[in-house]
Formats: structure tokens, sequence, C-alpha cells
């Protein structure tokens, strides 16, 4: 393996390199410049000297790998890789400030921001688990935030890419990462299921609104292994005011079995940004860990379990995506209404993990500086939400599957457009009127939405009767 | 330079004509091929005339199993191979089967390795079905690249400096073939999917483009006229199975 001696002002397939701001267990990172990129850039070298931990070596050929593949506001952008013919090193960009790592002395945190914090993580997640890629290494040293908020995951030595070869799946004995952060099944050399990045995303919360490890801080395997069958302590025992929905989606994130966590990525965020929606099971006001007796027969009792099938990632994801129906509430939209159940059940009915927000607009005629209801809207808005979930009634949902909200806006297409953004929907069900005269009049929302939607979008229509114009 | 690799064509027609235009698409400068030439397939005739062209036009290409079976028939095979066989002499000139012959087990380019079967005992064609087998045959030979067929399953293998395997199968997903980094410091083993008689679930076409540039591999698929290949088979009289299996892609 040849190498030069990587040090200030020498000049590497044209970045010249700067000053060495960071020198690592794993790598080393140096500054660099390139004449003709304007942004911060930072050359990330591994450490390869003799002695040095072979994993060093397999971890840097994984991040050289899936980092030139990665895109988006929610990963460092790559600008150039070399590899260990020469001088194995990766150039990327730089993110202005620290990582989440900062703010462990300022813990705990208070809830809601400890719970906007895993919020943008679990966007980020989402968008990455749609680049094919699993993190495997989600803690606070692995998370950033641009200056518009945005969440960055850094380090990606440990990464599972569907796509590419996993040099890690049969290099280390000792399954790798964080202990404190690692899913369970990680443990049984599981590396394949999206799911293991939201048990980790499932300390953060934890571990920022209690200032303690679920799981405490154990490094040995013996220790780690416990997290296969004991249960985190329920955080309310530790704060004795802990909102339940938290605490649902808190212990939903760090459930042993894979499946019973979110599906994916995007439901978690979707549930962290809809408290008042979350669906409250057992685990949200369970105040002590299960019994011993629970735990101990989970322990022996493993074969009841299925064994997991390999998943791929991209197919899990596309088995849960979050569907939103927006619906009409004026009158003589019976039928159109009646439509979009009809269509929303036949996507449900293929997709048992898919979730059902629906939504309606509530129209504003003026822009309210005062954004406090009066009675009369607050009636109003109520009366909506009960006919969202009246209309849902037939879809025979699980609560755990179907939110209803109303949005309050100028422009109904705007607000369903932006809903549709923030929430990471997948598919958007909008009906449009037979009746032309009321579109020509307002411009038709369901156009609007189809045209300028981010995802999938079905335009529902009634159907037409024998006699219609 | 970029390299469409070519294995197990297996007297398809159909299927070649359509990997051939693909990878002339993908804009690729050599073609390799990596044997079994004929057998199971109902146009040894077409697809042994294509092969000679390629070759005296530049090509690369190494004997497979069946193609040595032609002249040489105590090669053991299974009852419909056996039949196959059979039937396939009957339909190849003096010429072909001469080229048939004299193809080499291995050819080398650079730092490649390409062969049929694995390295360990290139004329044994032991499959290669697991990262044992992948090590044994990596082990044979200093390449730090080598290329292989003959289990119709893609997939893709590689040994770290310290002589730790990982296994690869590239997923069957249209859309999916993409580009995989050969990374230096490690030995790769890329096993070949099927052009014409896919075994891995997927009817589809199989073969592969290596770009020596950006050492990067895509394992391509490409649907082909399956319909007409099954026909042209059961109208020679050959075992009905292997028209059957083409649809199923086992």
């Amino acid at each position: 393996m040849a190498g030069m001696r990587m040090q200030q002002g020498i000049v590497l397939d044209g970045f010249t390199v700067g000053e060495r701001v960071h020198h690592g267990g794993m790598a080393t990172l140096w500054q660099v410049t390139r004449p003709d990129l304007a942004q911060p850039l930072l050359m990330k070298v591994p450490r390869i000297a003799e002695g040095d931990d072979p994993a060093a070596i397999v971890s840097f050929e994984m991040e050289q790998m899936i980092l030139p593949r990665l895109s988006g506001p929610h990963v460092q952008a790559c600008f150039g890789a070399g590899d260990f013919a020469r001088q194995p090193y990766v150039v990327m960009e730089q993110i202005a400030g620290e990582t989440l790592y900062r703010r462990l002395p300022d813990l705990p945190l208070p809830y809601g921001e400890a719970v906007a914090i895993a919020g943008k993580i679990a966007l980020a997640l989402a968008d990455l688990h749609a680049q094919h890629v699993i993190h495997h290494d989600i803690k606070p040293s692995s998370v950033m935030f641009r200056p518009d908020g945005d969440a960055v995951l850094i380090d990606y030595g440990l990464s599972h890419h569907a796509q590419l070869p996993d040099l890690l799946q049969e290099e280390f004995r000792l399954p790798f990462g964080t202990a404190p952060y690692m899913a369970p099944e990680r443990l049984l050399g599981v590396r394949n299921d999206p799911r293991s990045d939201l048990f980790s995303l499932g300390v953060l919360p934890y571990f920022f609104t209690t200032g303690e490890r679920p799981f405490g801080e154990s490094e040995t395997l013996r220790g780690m292994q416990r997290r296969l069958w004991r249960d985190a302590t329920p955080p309310r025992k530790l704060r004795a005011d802990y909102p339940p929905w938290l605490q649902e989606i808190v212990l939903r994130c760090l459930e042993i079995e894979p499946a019973w966590r979110y599906p994916t990525a995007a439901q978690l965020a979707f549930d962290l940004g809809h408290p008042d929606q979350v669906k409250l099971t057992s685990r949200a006001d369970k105040l002590n860990r299960d019994p011993l007796s629970t735990a101990w027969r989970r322990r022996f009792n493993g074969q009841v379990m299925p064994t997991r099938t390999p998943s791929d990632v991209a197919a899990q994801l596309a088995t849960a995506p979050i569907v939103a129906v927006a619906l009409d509430t004026t009158e003589g939209a019976a039928d159109l209404n009646e439509a979009l159940r009809v269509t929303a059940g036949r996507i449900l009915a293929i997709l048992p993990s898919a979730r059902l927000a629906c939504l309606n607009v509530l129209k504003l005629n003026r822009l309210s500086i005062d954004r406090t209801l009066d009675e009369h809207d607050n009636n109003k808005h109520v009366d909506r939400l009960v006919m969202l979930r009246h209309w849902a009634q037939p879809l025979q949902l699980d609560a755990g599957r179907l939110t209803t909200h109303v949005l309050e806006a100028l422009d109904p297409a705007a607000a369903i457009l932006e809903f549709a953004a923030v929430n990471r929907v997948d598919h958007i069900v909008i009906g449009a009127r037979q009746n032309t005269r009321l579109r020509s009049l307002l411009g038709s929302v369901s156009a609007k939405v189809a045209a300028e939607a981010g995802c999938s979008v079905t335009v529902v229509r009634p159907p037409k009767r024998a006699g219609d114009p | 330079m970029r390299l469409a690799i070519f294995a197990d064509i297996h007297a398809n027609k159909q299927a070649f004509t359509a990997c051939l235009d693909d990878a002339r698409a993908r804009g690729t400068d050599r073609i390799i091929l990596l044997g079994d030439f004929v057998g199971y397939g109902a146009d040894p005739d077409w697809v042994v005339e294509t092969a000679m062209a390629l070759v005296a036009d530049g090509a690369l290409a190494v004997a497979g199993n069946h193609d040595r079976a032609v002249g040489t028939p105590s090669e053991t095979m299974t009852a419909e191979a056996q039949a196959a066989i059979e039937w396939t002499r009957g339909r190849l000139g003096a010429a072909q089967r001469r080229f048939l012959a004299e193809l080499p087990l291995t050819a080398e380019d650079d730092d490649r390795l390409y062969i049929h079967a694995e390295a360990s005992q290139p004329a044994r064609w032991r499959y290669v079905r697991e990262t044992a087998d992948a090590a044994r045959s990596l082990a044979a030979n200093p390449a730090q690249l080598s290329f292989c067929g003959h289990i119709h399953q893609p997939a893709l293998y590689s040994m770290s400096m310290a002589g730790k395997m990982t296994q690869f199968v590239p997923p069957a997903i249209p859309g999916a073939d993409v580009p995989v980094q050969l990374l230096h410091g490690r030995q790769w083993l890329a096993v070949m999917g099927s052009v014409g008689q896919p075994r891995d679930g997927n009817p589809a076409a199989a073969f592969a483009v290596y770009d020596t540039d950006q050492r990067e591999i895509t394992y391509c698929r490409v649907p082909y006229d399956v319909e007409a290949a099954a026909a042209a088979i059961r109208a020679n009289g050959l075992p009905p199975r292997l028209a059957d299996r083409l649809f199923e892609g086992r």
C-alpha cells in the first residue's frame, strides 16, 4: 500500500492541503481548498499506519463507496475520493458548527427542544433510507445542523448500502457501532434492516430528556446482549411529568422486535410533529419495565418469534407510505368523497403499514393578524375534525394508522402542498369536481396540487351518471 | 476502456442479441466472452458464428464446459444438458467445432483474469456458490480482478488484505444497476449472471459492464423475447423443460 506523507501545503489531485483540524482514532481531518470550489472543504484521511486497527481501513472503504452516491441537504456533499493505490482520502463539504455531542452537558433538555431535535434527525434518516442507506451509527456525534435547521448525518464508515457490497458483513466478529445506541438485532449480525436506525434514534430523545441512556454505557458484549430481552426503564420513572405521547414514541422506537417499531423514519417524524395525534397504547403510561418473568421468557423462548427475513430497504419503505387524502366538505361533495374513500381503501388494502392523514382546508377569507380563534372558528374546526373521522370510519383503520388535520389557509392548494412537504407525504389523493363552473371561478385546487407536489398525486373524480352533461 | 462481459449465452440468440444491443447503447469498447456459447438453446449455429466474428474483431473468449462437451463426449452432464449437446453437435460445422475446441480455459489482461467456472481447478468446472468457493478461486490466482460465470446467478465477492470475504448479490430490480467500485487493496471475483438461461428467479438476460478507468462494475439486466427463444427450443425437439425454465429464470 503506497502512501504519501500528508502535510500542510501539499497538493493532492488538485486539492491544496491546509490545516489539520482533527486527529482521531480512525481518521485525520484536514482543511483543503480547490480553486474552483468556494465552500469550505474537509479531507478525511484514514489512519492506516502499521499496527492500526484494520477496522479503520474497512470503514474507510465503505465511506469511500457510499459518500459519493449520497445527495441532498442531510449529508455532506462529496467532492472527490482517492483510494489505497496511492493516498486514500475523501473530500467533503465542511459543515459549520458542532455536532450534537456538544449538547451533552446541557442535559436534560426541555421536552420541546428534544422532540424538535429528534424530529429533524428522523427527517434526515427518512431521506437517507430513501437513498438505500442505513446509517448504523446514529448518536450525538454523528449529527450536525445546517444554519436553516436541517439535520446533517455524518460518518458513514459503518453504514450499509442496499445496492453495494457490504464490506463489514463478515469482517468482524463483534458487531461494530456505538454500544449505547446499537439496536439489539445488530448483535445478531443483522445489517440490512433500516429500523435499526430508528432504535438508535429512539435512544437520543430518551437520553436528551432524562439525562440517562436507556441501556447504560456497557461496552461488553454480555452487557449489550441484555437488550435482546430486557426492555428499557420507561422514562416516566425518571421524570414524573413525562408526556405520555413522548413516552409512547420513545418506547416504540426502543422495541426489541424491529417489526414493533415504526415502519419508517417518515412515520416516526410524523408522530413527532403531531403529538396530539399519537395513538397512546400501554407503552404511554408504563411506569416500570416489563416484569422479570416476561423478560426471562423473552430471553429463553426466543424461538417463538418469527425469524427475520432479510428485507430490502427500498421494499420496506415502499410498503409503509404516508398517504394524505384531501377532503372537500362543501355541499354536493358526497359523491366525490365516496369515490375518494374507495380509492383510499384500495391503496390501504395492499399496504398494511401505510398510514392515512385526512386533510381538510378551512379556508380563511382574510389575513388575520390575531391568530386566536374565536368560539365560532373553534367550533368550525372541531366540526371538520369530526367530519373527517366520520368519513374515515368505514375504512376501519387502527387508530395508529389514521390522523386527521384541519389546515387553515387562504390558499387550499398551497396548504395541502405544504403539509405534504413538511410531513414527507408519499402520495396525495385529492378529488376533482366534474362541474367546471366552480373550478373556472376558483381555479382548480387538484390541478395545482397535481402540478406542484413533490410526490405522487391521484386525482379522483366522482362517477359520471347517465344523463350528466 | 469499457468492457462488456457475457457468460453462459447457451445458444440463446434472442437474449444475446438483446444484450449486445444494450451493451452497445452503454458505450462499451471491448467484448469479453466467458464461455458456454452452446447447450440448452436452439441457436448454437448463430451464436458460435457471432462469437467467432466478435473474436476476429478483438473480443476475448474462454471455454465453458458445454463448449468442451461438444468435442469431448466424456464430459458428465445432466440428462437434459446431454440431450441438448448431442443435438448441438449435429448443428455445428467443422470450423465452429474447431473454434469451440480451441478456446483457452483462461485468459488474462492487465490485472484481470477471465475464466468460465473458477480458478482453483479450471477444468473441473466447480461452481462458485458461496464465499468459501470464491476464496478458493481468489487464493489460486493472484489477479486482482477475476471474472467468471457458470453458476447462472450474479454475485460479487471480495477478499480483503486480511483474507476476509464479503459477498454481494446485485439487486435484480429494474433501475438498480448501479456501478460498484472495485476498490484497490482487495481482490474481487465478479460472477456474471447468464445471458441465455438466467437462474436467479429473474428471466431477464444478464451481463455486466466493467469500466477499467473508474474501476466500476455494473450488473445489467435486459428483457428479451423469451417467447421466441422458448418456441425455437420446442420446435427443435429439445427437452421442453429447457423452454419452460426461461420464463421463470430458474
